[in-house]
């Protein structure tokens, strides 16, 4: 479904992305995890289309959509969330969710309506009238997957939508990306709660200084003496062995 | 009755008033202040358009109003095409200017006081032009002939001025409304909002952008023919003058930015207050000083404008009639 090949990035002198390789299947949920300022984001943000990139390749459903502006890849189905959350802060909760359902029709009984269904998959039902400026972190965050989710699409690019969550918070929002996932829609995330990336994807990608260092299932992986090394530290994968 | 049913009627009433007032005002002096009130109002709800809905601010909104006051003007006196089909002609003068503008700024990425100090610069720019070409009669102006009727759009009495300034704010209020509905009007809101989620959303912000600045242009471009048939006279500062850009955005922010009302509310209250300030104080100046006092007093305390704070009161009496509601409702299955 998603296809990135040797995708680069650089900032100035600093290479940000550094000739990535990876792909996401229909119907899976896959994460892309590492320490902070690996490039996570950034790479995102290129597949949306946020940035360019200097070099590479990505393919969505076939279609290269290198050079294409977010909206237009939105169009075709995939669909980013932001890490730090971008609501409409002067929109109440409902207005907010219809933006994303207006992207399928221009009727606003049509949108008012899938945009209540929505708030009901995501557990913002209640919470409908309220302003997006009123919301709680967790709400925010509810917010940012409820809007990407009434566009309909195809994949969703959720950016760490867990992040400073308590741990029932995160266990509701698993259920929902889990539900999400049951109505056939494909997942690609971001994600630092370790918890929930072994919970919930089928296979992870690591991603350190710009580079992929490993890629597998998430058991493997968390097990891979550079992925342990990437988050604790040069010799930390040794150490761990032989306290095992 | 709903809510809704409810609102469409008093907006029908207002209609109606407004409709019959000109029968119950014998002075010619009043009538002309209305006059100016709803085209002030007019002008206020095409900034607002791109300003309000979308929060594109500009600060050479008249360069719409100018273009299309030449465009009416030169087609009648230079090749005596009536100003009914001038007008039409001027709307798409300003609607043409406003695409432009709209693609060269946006397409950019001018944004905030970057895009209200290009749409400024456009506007003297054209300041400029109109005074050293000649079919534009330069410095010295046009002159426009005094022939009433329709297809002149011009009348003999102030109150056919009035109907016609009347007609604009009913079509400005209705684009207006139209947009609180509509899938568009929800786009320009989110644009204001966070452009790059609007982006994320698969909105068009390029595209957006530059059909509210058209919308704004083609409104300006009615306007100028208005003024042109109404005074007879037309020069470059007063076709491009900055006082209008500061007026149409000014009754915008003093009435409510993004409201459908504001920019009437906003333009009823500064020229009453500008009125009265200049009835009851005779030394010169000192009424533009009190003028202007008020309106620092308007925008530090109520940054929402006038309707920002009505709308506060309406809130409150809904949030406590829902709780009476709910009250209500727990005595019933009690």
């Amino acid at each position: 479904m998603l296809n990135v090949s040797g995708v680069t990035k650089r900032f100035g002198g600093l290479t940000a992305v550094s000739s990535v390789d990876l792909n996401v299947q229909e119907g899976e949920i896959v994460s892309l995890i590492g320490p902070n300022g690996a490039g996570k984001t950034t790479l995102f943000a290129m597949v949306a289309g946020f940035l360019k990139c200097d070099e590479g390749q990505v393919t969505f459903d076939q279609v290269s959509i290198n050079g294409m502006k977010p909206h237009q890849i939105s169009k075709l189905g995939m669909v980013r969330t932001f890490q730090i959350t971008q609501p409409f802060a002067g929109l109440t909760t409902l207005e907010n969710i219809m933006v994303g359902a207006y992207s399928n029709t221009s009727d606003s009984e049509v949108a008012r309506e899938k945009a209540e269904k929505v708030a009901e998959t995501v557990g913002m039902k209640s919470l409908l009238s309220q302003g997006a400026d009123g919301l709680t972190v967790a709400g925010r965050k509810r917010l940012e997957l409820a809007r990407a989710l009434a566009t309909d699409p195809k994949l969703l690019l959720l950016d760490e939508v867990m992040a400073g969550l308590n741990p029932t918070e995160i266990d509701e929002i698993v259920a929902v990306i889990k539900s999400i996932r049951a109505t056939g829609v494909t997942i690609f995330l971001i994600e630092h709660v370790m918890k929930a990336v072994m919970n919930l994807s089928d296979r992870t990608y690591v991603l350190n200084d710009g580079k992929l260092i490993a890629s597998g299932t998430p058991s493997t992986v968390a097990e891979d003496p550079q992925v342990i090394e990437a988050y604790l530290g040069h010799g930390a994968a040794e150490a761990m062995v032989a306290k095992s | 009755m709903s809510a809704l049913g409810k609102n469409m009627m008093l907006l029908l009433a207002g209609a109606v008033l407004l409709m019959v007032a000109p029968a119950f005002i014998v002075s010619k002096f009043y009538i002309d202040v209305l006059t100016l009130i709803f085209f002030t109002a007019y002008l206020g709800q095409s900034w607002n358009i791109l300003g309000g809905y979308a929060g594109q601010f500009s600060f050479g909104g008249v360069m719409f109003f100018g273009t299309g006051a030449y465009a009416s003007s030169i087609l009648l006196t230079t090749f005596g095409v009536p100003p009914i089909i001038g007008i039409v002609v001027a709307i798409f003068a300003g609607a043409l200017l406003g695409f432009i503008v709209g693609f060269m700024s946006f397409r950019s990425g001018l944004k905030g006081s970057y895009f209200a100090l290009i749409t400024l610069a456009f506007a003297e720019l054209l300041r400029v032009l109109a005074n050293s070409v000649e079919f534009t009669g330069g410095g010295v102006g046009l002159f426009l002939k005094y022939a009433p009727g329709l297809s002149n759009l011009q009348f003999e009495t102030p109150t056919g001025f009035y109907y016609f300034a009347l007609l604009l704010l009913f079509i400005s209020i209705a684009i207006a409304l139209w947009l609180e509905r509509s899938r568009f009007g929800a786009q320009l809101v989110a644009i204001r909002e966070n452009e790059d989620a609007a982006e994320a959303l698969g909105i068009n912000t390029l595209r957006c952008k530059i059909y509210a600045i058209m919308i704004m242009g083609a409104m300006g471009g009615a306007a100028g023919t208005f003024y042109a048939q109404k005074y007879l006279y037309l020069d470059p500062p007063i076709a491009y003058s900055i006082h209008l850009s500061v007026e149409m955005l000014l009754v915008t922010i003093v009435g409510g930015m993004g409201t459908v009302f504001g920019p009437l509310i906003g333009a009823f209250v500064l020229h009453v207050v500008n009125e009265i300030a200049r009835h009851f104080i005779d030394t010169p100046g000192l009424s533009l000083i009190v003028y202007g006092f008020i309106l620092i007093i308007i925008i530090s305390y109520l940054p929402n404008g006038l309707i920002g704070m009505f709308k506060k009161k309406l809130k409150q009496t809904d949030a406590s009639a829902l709780d009476k509601l709910k009250s209500d409702q727990g005595d019933g299955n009690a």
